[in-house]
């Protein structure tokens, strides 16, 4: 039976994050019945205060074959992170 | 007589959470097996804090109380007072669904009571207790309709389960002396009100699942005879020996 179902992609917002994180995958039918079974597989132990699910099929992801090219540019472009701004002293917790 | 309405409440919770138990490692698939479980679990929790007043009640009443492990372990089925349809067997994964949401349908409506109950202690386990059970009812009434609406198989089998359990719903609207008694000073709630509106839901669910409604009206344990009296199908014996035959068997063992 589940080899007819789909598979999932379950993403949970805890109970202190802003934005929801991907924590696994599960078979259903369809979308109701994926966000009732992510309740009971990956919020039993009171993880979440929302929950969203996508079609494994429909997440598409970059190529490890591309990591390279996607990423090594922005290795030696250090003026890109905020590292060079000088921090006044009076402003704390920055 | 307290003590007698508590332990309906707690045993209904207890029997249903063992039969779910039961498809530990069985579910048709790992995302249910889990669900299923959890809806058990939910049940044995709330049995526990209707058995812990029990246990209070009869201390108040006789002196000495029984703790919940007593209470769940060392009964025999004479002693139980859950509804018939709670310890019917699992069947098929309609036959535990369709048993699931007729229960559920009431359990939502019961609970619903329950919490303007004039026993604190009741009102404040009905409510915390309700919230569970509104998810068990969607879940199990989803699974009434994609059954009865499914497949033809999946229709034929969901219709037998729900042909075959309909003689145990009337029990659960049955007010029995005990019931009226704790009914009249505000404690309980007044199961045969709780009739028309859960007729209601199971209509429109059916309707939806395309499943015809039973029309034999001959209901099992209905006439003041049936599990809430003690008086049980032979089902609940055989759950009864699993469930308790390792306490039973070393009183003493502890995890």
């Amino acid at each position: 039976m589940s080899a007819e179902w789909p598979l999932w992609e379950v993403f949970i917002r805890s109970q202190h994050g802003l934005a929801h994180k991907h924590v696994g995958s599960l078979h259903a039918p369809d979308a109701e019945m994926a966000i009732r079974n992510a309740r009971d597989v990956y919020t039993r132990r009171n993880e979440g205060i929302s929950i969203w699910v996508a079609r494994s099929a429909d997440i598409h992801a970059s190529s490890p074959g591309d990591r390279a090219p996607l990423f090594e540019p922005s290795n030696d472009k250090v003026y890109r992170h905020p590292t060079f701004f000088p921090m006044p002293d009076e402003v704390k917790h920055l | 007589m307290l003590f007698d309405y508590l332990l309906r409440l707690a045993d209904n919770g207890l029997i249903l959470a063992q039969r779910l138990g039961e498809w530990v490692g069985r579910g048709p698939v790992l995302e249910e097996d889990i669900a299923s479980t959890n809806v058990g679990l939910d049940l044995l929790g709330q049995a526990r804090l209707w058995y812990a007043y029990a246990g209070e009640v009869e201390a108040r009443d006789t002196g000495a109380g029984r703790s919940e492990d007593e209470l769940a372990y060392f009964r025999d089925s004479g002693g139980f007072r859950n509804l018939l349809l709670v310890e019917q067997p699992n069947g098929n994964y309609a036959d535990t669904m369709a048993r699931q949401y007729l229960f559920d349908q009431w359990h939502v409506l019961l609970l619903d009571e329950l919490r303007t109950s004039r026993d604190q202690r009741i009102a404040g386990i009905a409510a915390k207790a309700l919230k569970e059970a509104q998810y068990h009812v969607q879940r199990s009434a989803d699974w009434v309709v994609r059954l009865g609406d499914g497949t033809e198989e999946s229709h034929r089998r969901m219709q037998a389960a729900i042909d075959a359990l309909w003689m145990y719903t009337g029990e659960m609207f049955a007010v029995d002396a005990t019931e009226r008694t704790l009914i009249d000073a505000g404690i309980a709630a007044d199961a045969a009100a709780l009739q028309a509106p859960w007729r209601s839901s199971v209509d429109a669910v059916f309707g939806e699942a395309t499943l015809a409604v039973p029309t034999d009206d001959w209901m099992q344990g209905a006439g003041m005879r049936g599990g809430k009296q003690g008086i049980h199908t032979e089902h609940l014996s055989h759950l009864l020996a699993e469930m308790q035959v390792l306490p039973r068997t070393y009183p003493q063992a502890r995890w």
